[in-house]
C-alpha cells in the first residue's frame, strides 16, 4: 500500500453564505487518472482551484506527497493547471510559452528550448514552436497548454474541463490523447468535467459530486454498474427509477412493491424502508424477459434513432410520472403510442437506499 | 427642394469645419509670412521665422522643458495609474468603488483650481516653484486619465494569463513585468501618449508653478506679451505639429489594440 499523492481532508468551503464544498475527503493515487464529474455548482471547480493553490479553503487539509500544501501558493506547489481557457501568454511564441516554467526555476536558454521542444513533441506539436499563441486552432491551444504544464514536470496535473470549449469530434480525438499521454509521462492527472462520457472514457478513477459532495467514487466500471447514490446512477449514464417500499423480507431477498408492481430482490433489507431502484436503459426489456422481473406496461413516448441503436421513452401505464428510459437495437420496430409490456432482468436492478 | 437640402448641409459642414480650423490654419500660415506682421496680404511662403524660433535659446529650452516635463510627468502618471488599476482590477478593497471614484475625480475638477490648490500646498510645504513642481502638477491631472484608460481595458479574460504564469512558479513582481505589463502594453501606450499630449500644451499649472524655467506654453505667453508677430505663429505651429505626432501615436496605440 502506497501513500496517497494527495490526501484532501475533510475539506469545506464558503464563499460568503454560500457552502460549496461541504467535507469532502478524497485520496488520489501516484499516476491515476482522475475525473471529478459532476454539474456546474457541485464544487468541482472549486476542489480544483483548492488543489492548484488558488483557493484557501475554509476548513480542512490538503496534502500532496505528505506535505501540509493547505495554503502554499500556486507558485510554491508540485501543481500545475491547464486551464478552461487556456491561458496562453498572447505575447509570447508557443516556445516561450512552454518554457516558462523552466524560466522562473532559472533554467538557462538552452536547456529550455529543448525540454520546450520537447514537451511539444510529445503533444503532437513540435513544428509550432515559433508560433503565436493566436495562429493556432483551439485544439493545438489546447496541447500547448498541456506542454506548457507538463515540461516542469509537476507531482499533480490539475485539468479544468480542458475539452469543454472544442467541438465534439476533436474533444473525443483529444480525449484519446489526453489518455495516452498521460499514461506514456505516468504524471498524475486530475481532470474536472461534466461530460459523463469523458469521465468514463478517461478515468481511472471517477468521483462524482453534486451539490458540495461526494456522491460516489470508484473506477468508472463500478459507478455505472453499481453507482452507490440515485444521483450517481442518473448522472452517470441514464437510469429509470422506481421507487418502492420494502414489504416483505427473508434473510437472503426482500420485496419490494413499486407502483408497477412488486419486485424481488436478491438482499435483505429492513421492513417498511424505502428504497428506489435504477434500471440501466440497455437492461430494460421491451416484451416478456426469461426469468425476469415484469414491470408493467408502458406507452412508448418517443423514439430517437442514434446510429448503433435506439434510445426510447415510455410513460408508465400503473404510474404516469414513471419514464422508462430504453436502449433497444436499432433494428427495433418500436413506434410512439405502441403500448408494450416492460420486464427487466433481476440481476440488473440497482438497489438505492438513500 | 432636395437640392436645397444639400447644399445648405454642406454649406453648414464647410461652417462648421471652418469655425474649427481655419484659427489653425490661419496660425499656420502666417508663420511662414516673410515680412514682420502675421497680417494679410500673406507674403511668404518663407521659414525665416521657424529659423528665429530655433535660434532663440530661451524658446528652444522651453521646449526641451516642456518635452522633459511631459514625457518624465506621463511615465509617472502611467506607472502609479497602472499599478492602481492593477490593484483595484486584482483585489477586493473595502469601499472599492468610492475609492475607484476618487482616483478618476480630478478629471472634473479645473486645471486652475488643482493649479491653485498645489501652489499653497507646495507653498506651505516649501517646495520651490520649478519645472519639479509643474510636473508633479501634470502627474496629478494625468493619473486619473491614464488609471481610467488602463482599468477599462484590464478585464478578467487577463486573470487566469496571470494565474498561470504564477502556478508556474512565477513571483509577483515577476507576473507584472513579464506577462500585465506586455500583455497590457496598448493600453498603457495609449495613456501614455495621451498624458504627453495633455502635458505638452498645459499652460494654467505650469504658470503658477514655475518661474524662471519654464514650459513652452508659458514661453510662448511671455512672446505673447509684446504682441503679434510671425514667431509666435512659428513656435505655435511647432506646439501643434507635436500635438497632432502624439494624437496619431495615441490612435495607432488604440486601432492596433482593437485589431488583436
Amino acid at each position: 500500500m502506497t501513500a496517497p499523492l494527495v490526501d484532501i481532508s475533510s475539506v469545506s468551503h464558503r464563499f460568503g453564505q454560500h457552502t460549496v464544498l461541504k467535507d469532502v475527503s478524497l485520496q488520489i493515487e501516484p499516476g491515476s487518472y482522475t475525473i471529478l464529474l459532476g454539474p456546474s455548482g457541485s464544487g468541482k471547480t472549486t476542489l480544483l482551484s483548492i488543489l492548484g493553490g488558488f483557493v484557501t479553503p475554509s476548513d480542512g487539509k490538503v496534502f500532496i506527497r505528505g506535505e501540509d500544501c493547505t495554503s502554499v501558493p500556486p507558485a510554491k506547489r508540485p501543481t500545475t493547471t491547464v486551464f478552461q481557457d487556456y491561458a496562453l501568454f498572447p505575447h509570447m511564441s508557443v516556445g516561450s510559452n512552454v518554457g516558462f516554467g523552466l524560466r522562473m526555476q532559472g533554467v538557462d536558454g538552452a536547456t529550455r528550448a529543448a525540454k520546450a521542444r520537447e514537451a511539444l513533441a510529445l503533444v503532437g506539436l513540435a513544428s509550432a514552436f515559433d508560433k503565436k499563441p493566436h495562429q493556432l486552432s483551439g485544439g493545438q491551444r489546447q496541447r500547448v497548454a498541456l506542454a506548457r504544464a507538463l515540461v516542469i514536470e509537476p507531482a499533480v496535473l490539475l485539468l479544468d474541463e480542458p475539452l469543454g470549449a472544442l467541438d465534439l469530434k476533436l474533444r473525443r480525438q483529444m480525449q484519446d490523447e489526453l489518455k495516452a499521454i498521460q499514461k506514456r509521462v505516468g504524471t498524475a492527472f486530475i481532470h474536472v468535467t461534466h461530460d459523463q462520457e469523458e469521465a468514463m472514457a478517461l478515468a481511472d478513477h471517477c468521483v462524482v459530486m453534486n451539490d458540495g459532495r461526494i456522491e460516489d467514487e470508484g473506477p468508472p466500471e463500478r459507478v455505472y454498474a453499481r453507482p452507490a447514490t440515485r444521483f450517481s446512477a442518473t448522472f452517470m449514464g441514464e437510469s429509470t427509477i422506481l421507487a418502492g417500499t420494502v414489504t416483505a423480507a427473508t434473510e437472503r431477498t426482500s420485496t419490494v412493491a413499486t407502483p408497477v408492481g412488486s419486485v424481488s430482490l436478491p438482499s435483505a433489507l429492513p421492513v417498511g424502508s424505502a428504497v428506489a431502484l435504477a434500471i440501466r436503459p440497455e437492461h430494460l426489456v421491451f416484451g416478456e424477459a426469461r426469468g425476469g422481473v415484469r414491470l408493467g406496461t408502458a406507452e412508448v413516448s418517443d423514439v430517437v434513432f442514434q446510429g448503433s441503436f435506439k434510445r426510447v421513452l415510455a410513460v408508465s401505464t400503473e404510474d404516469p410520472s414513471i419514464q422508462f428510459i430504453a436502449k433497444l437495437p436499432a433494428t427495433a420496430t418500436v413506434q410512439p403510442g405502441d403500448t408494450v409490456a416492460i420486464s427487466c432482468d433481476t440481476d440488473q436492478i440497482i438497489l438505492l437506499t438513500d | 427642394m432636395r437640392r436645397i437640402v444639400r447644399i445648405a448641409s454642406w454649406l453648414y459642414a464647410i461652417a462648421v469645419y471652418g469655425f474649427i480650423f481655419l484659427p489653425v490654419v490661419v496660425l499656420v500660415l502666417f508663420s511662414l509670412q516673410a515680412t514682420s506682421f502675421p497680417i494679410p496680404p500673406f507674403t511668404g511662403p518663407s521659414l525665416r521665422w521657424y529659423d528665429a524660433v530655433l535660434s532663440d535659446v530661451r524658446l528652444t529650452s522651453a521646449l526641451v522643458n516642456s518635452l522633459l516635463v511631459a514625457s518624465i510627468s506621463s511615465l509617472a502618471a502611467v506607472t502609479l495609474g497602472f499599478l492602481s488599476a492593477w490593484g483595484f482590477a486584482r483585489f477586493v478593497l473595502p469601499g472599492s468603488g468610492l475609492l475607484r471614484g476618487l482616483i478618476t475625480l480630478p478629471l472634473t475638477v479645473s486645471y486652475l483650481i488643482i493649479g491653485m490648490g498645489l501652489l499653497v500646498l507646495f507653498n506651505w510645504a516649501g517646495v520651490p516653484k520649478s519645472l519639479l513642481a509643474a510636473g508633479i502638477g501634470h502627474v496629478v491631472i494625468n493619473l486619473p486619465l491614464c488609471f481610467a484608460i488602463i482599468y477599462s481595458q484590464m478585464g478578467d479574460h487577463q486573470i487566469n494569463i496571470e494565474r498561470a504564469a504564477r502556478d508556474l512558479g512565477a513571483p509577483e513582481w515577476k507576473v507584472l513585468l513579464l506577462i500585465t505589463v506586455p500583455v497590457m502594453a496598448p493600453a498603457i501606450f495609449a495613456g501614455f501618449f495621451l498624458s504627453m499630449t495633455f502635458s505638452w500644451d498645459e499652460f494654467v499649472i505650469s504658470f503658477l508653478l514655475t518661474r524662471f524655467d519654464t514650459t513652452l506654453p508659458v514661453e510662448i505667453w511671455n512672446l505673447l506679451r509684446s504682441g503679434l508677430n510671425p514667431k509666435t505663429n512659428a513656435v505655435g505651429s511647432l506646439v501643434f505639429a507635436v500635438s497632432i505626432v502624439l494624437v496619431v501615436l495615441f490612435e495607432l496605440t488604440l486601432l492596433r489594440r482593437r485589431k488583436a
